[in-house]
């Protein structure tokens, strides 16, 4: 009987995640549409609906029922498989993020490492869809796509390394729980006791290497269409560019979810006297997309190889740095 | 490259047609795509004081692929023609093209006796569905453009129509 409990626990959360996705990227959308039509002096979608909510649902009816089309050429299989491999870890990661207190699909001991493997294999998600529709420009941007990810993932990890070795787990629920008690209590700011004081240095690196791990403006080479029409997704059409889309924004969510935990105190409250509780977590994760959609409509593109050389000659040194201070803090106190 | 004849669907249903109807007309993309003047005003449409996102109709794709509409806005030379039946063919069911402009009407100040440089009209080789005239039609007559393209999927009109004098 416990064994089914368990069965659907787990059914009814993997329901509960694909919908958070699914919803979360249709909003977002338009989030980013009204969001950008404001920075920009625009009013935005309007008419479709109330303040334009409609719009997402036209969207979608309209990309659903757009023409299935495979173009000559390609290669069929990873054509069609692409998208779905980009979505698929994206809804991974989900399951050890702790929204609230008992509010994750499954507590892994290993949770931050689970989602740094997921998270790398999205990239796969892209080379293999840009290989697969035969196709100059989208080759050249899952060419660029890749050399970004690699370059990005090492200070990614290096800050991500540093901040595990201060809280000593890498349990994200865990990581959360010793954030509790207070703003001054999270691993951004940190007064409470030795840990480390260089926490705001890696979470600007951290958030930093997000945007460029997501393919985010000002790092989204993914679809420079200045340069490369629309980079990994050209030959994509109605719902196979939705749901590349769909897993883009679903891995926005976990980047922002996982700065959220690592750094902002997951559903810990800001004030000690106040419950934690999801609200906390959504909005504190909802902050962060609105920063990254408020960076994207401020920011040029930057060029391939500034975006390069601000990894290799940047990022990586200041976090390896910031690496062998924060063990020698450690070590010390 | 060809089109293919597509079928027409064997079963109609008509409140289903009509919600895919209302979507596809509110999520009209267009093609980032201009020949010549028009393109201009065609981008003022999109920036801030016309505001062509109320609509739904701002997310320029860069590929036909993902685009719904064509806007053909400016001059179509002998030489861009090809690329231009290119890119319709790339666009993938349904489609609806705009010619914007008085070149894509129909030649518009270049059409005359013994030119050889011009494709005198849009539709002598695509098949467009909405006309807007002008050298070059104001924002708010591709607005308007946009707004008539919608009537013609949904079969009703948005806003009511602004008489004129």
């Amino acid at each position: 009987m416990t064994m089914n409990i368990e069965l659907i626990r787990l059914l009814a959360f993997l329901v509960g995640i694909i919908a958070f996705a699914a919803l979360n990227a249709a909003y977002l959308v338009w989030v980013e549409r009204k969001g950008a039509a404001h920075f920009q002096r625009r009013i935005g979608p309007k008419e479709v609906g109330p303040y334009g909510l409609l719009q997402p649902l036209a969207d979608g009816v309209k990309l659903m029922t757009k023409q299935l089309l495979v173009p000559d050429g390609v290669d069929p299989l990873l054509f069609k498989v692409a998208p779905i491999l980009l979505l698929v870890p994206a809804v991974m990661s989900f399951v050890t993020i702790p929204f609230g207190e008992h509010l994750a699909a499954r507590n892994v001991d290993l949770g931050l490492l689970m989602i740094f493997a997921f998270a790398s294999i999205n990239v796969l998600g892209l080379l293999i869809g840009a290989w697969g529709s035969a196709n100059k420009y989208a080759i050249i941007a899952a060419a660029r796509v890749i050399s970004q990810n690699i370059a990005y993932e090492i200070p990614m990890l290096l800050t991500a390394i540093a901040l595990v070795m201060a809280t000593g787990s890498m349990n994200l629920n865990e990581i959360v729980a010793q954030q509790g008690g207070g703003l001054w209590h999270w691993n951004l700011i940190r007064l409470t006791y030795a840990a480390s004081p260089l926490t705001p240095i890696a979470f600007l690196i951290f958030f930093t290497t997000m945007l460029a791990e997501t393919n985010r403006a000002p790092f989204d080479m993914a679809e420079a269409e200045s340069e490369l029409v629309a980079g990994a997704f050209t030959e994509y059409a109605g719902m196979g560019f939705g749901v590349f889309f769909m897993g883009e924004y679903a891995n926005i969510v976990v980047g922002a979810s996982l700065v959220t935990v690592l750094f902002l105190g997951g559903w810990q409250s800001p004030l000690p006297f106040l419950p934690g509780s999801v609200v906390w977590f959504l909005a504190k994760m909802y902050a962060i997309i609105f920063t990254v959609v408020w960076i994207r409509w401020t920011y040029p593109r930057t060029q391939f190889y500034a975006l390069l050389n601000l990894s290799w000659k940047v990022l990586i040194p200041i976090s390896l740095v910031n690496l062998v201070l924060t063990a020698g803090w450690l070590k010390v106190f | 490259m060809e089109t293919k004849e597509l079928q027409p669907p064997i079963i109609h249903l008509a409140a289903l047609d009509q919600v895919l109807a209302i979507g596809r007309a509110n999520s009209l993309w267009p093609m980032t795509f201009g020949l010549a003047c028009c393109a201009i005003e065609m981008m003022a449409a999109g920036a801030s004081r016309f505001d062509l996102a109320r609509f739904g109709a701002e997310v320029f794709r860069p590929s036909p692929r993902q685009c719904d509409v064509m806007i053909v806005a400016g001059t179509i030379s002998k030489k861009m023609a090809p690329a231009v039946k290119t890119l319709y063919d790339q666009m993938p069911e349904p489609k609806w093209v705009i010619a914007m402009g008085n070149c894509a009407i129909s030649g518009g100040p270049f059409a005359f006796e013994g030119q050889y440089g011009i494709i005198e009209g849009a539709d002598k080789f695509l098949p467009v569905d909405i006309y807007i005239p002008g050298c070059p039609p104001r924002p708010e007559a591709l607005i308007e453009g946009i707004l008539e393209l919608e009537e013609k999927v949904t079969g009703s009109r948005r806003w009511p129509r602004v008489q004129c004098g």
